[in-house]
């Protein structure tokens, strides 16, 4: 870990049991795949934590080299890497999501 | 900030000889794609693994040059 901005990454992903980085903030977002992985947590009733990558540059950067995955938003679930909105809508569809946040322990009955 | 599909096509075709590939221009700007792509280098990979393999192939185009790029890979039946 030798990028100074993946400690700072790595701190956002352990702070909560879900990290979404994404563009905008789940009130206001600004990008159409980042919107999309938002009304699919908000629809499986998961809490979660939003970083708006558009306020830090460096994360923005940062981010996609730290998970080798070249685009935003990116999806978290207890420190692991699950995919972005392509893979978290197909994951949704197929029950897959469901399962994953079950298995982690994660709650789903936050009100939509 | 666009790519033709037969591009997107040869870089993945470089990396997955045997991918069998069907690109759709969704929005027809060159810009925003939809690929589906079978081959054996899948089997076995999570959905992640897969798809950064396509990004590998992609040289760093994806999130650049091409902006969105829909993903639906598998290995064959």
């Amino acid at each position: 870990m030798d990028n100074p901005v993946f400690a700072q990454i790595q701190a956002k992903i352990d702070a909560s049991p879900v990290v979404l980085f994404m563009k905008g903030n789940p009130m206001f977002p600004q990008c159409g795949f980042s919107a999309r992985v938002v009304q699919i947590l908000k629809h499986s009733g998961v809490n979660f934590a939003s970083v708006n990558v558009l306020e830090d540059p460096e994360i923005r950067d940062g981010i996609k080299a730290f998970s080798d995955w070249p685009t935003i938003p990116q999806l978290y679930v207890k420190g692991e890497f699950v995919g972005g909105c392509d893979i978290v809508t197909e994951m949704f569809q197929s029950g897959e999501l469901q399962t994953l946040l079950a298995e982690k322990g994660v709650s789903q009955d936050a009100a939509a | 900030m666009a790519m033709p599909a037969s591009e997107i096509e040869a870089l993945i075709k470089a990396a997955l000889p045997d991918a069998q590939i069907t690109i759709e221009d969704l929005a027809g700007d060159n810009d925003h794609f939809a690929a589906t792509i079978i081959s054996e280098a899948f089997r076995g990979m999570s959905r992640v693994r897969q798809h950064q393999l396509v990004y590998a192939a992609l040289k760093g185009n994806m999130g650049g040059a091409l902006h969105a790029l829909a993903l639906q890979t598998s290995a064959p039946e």
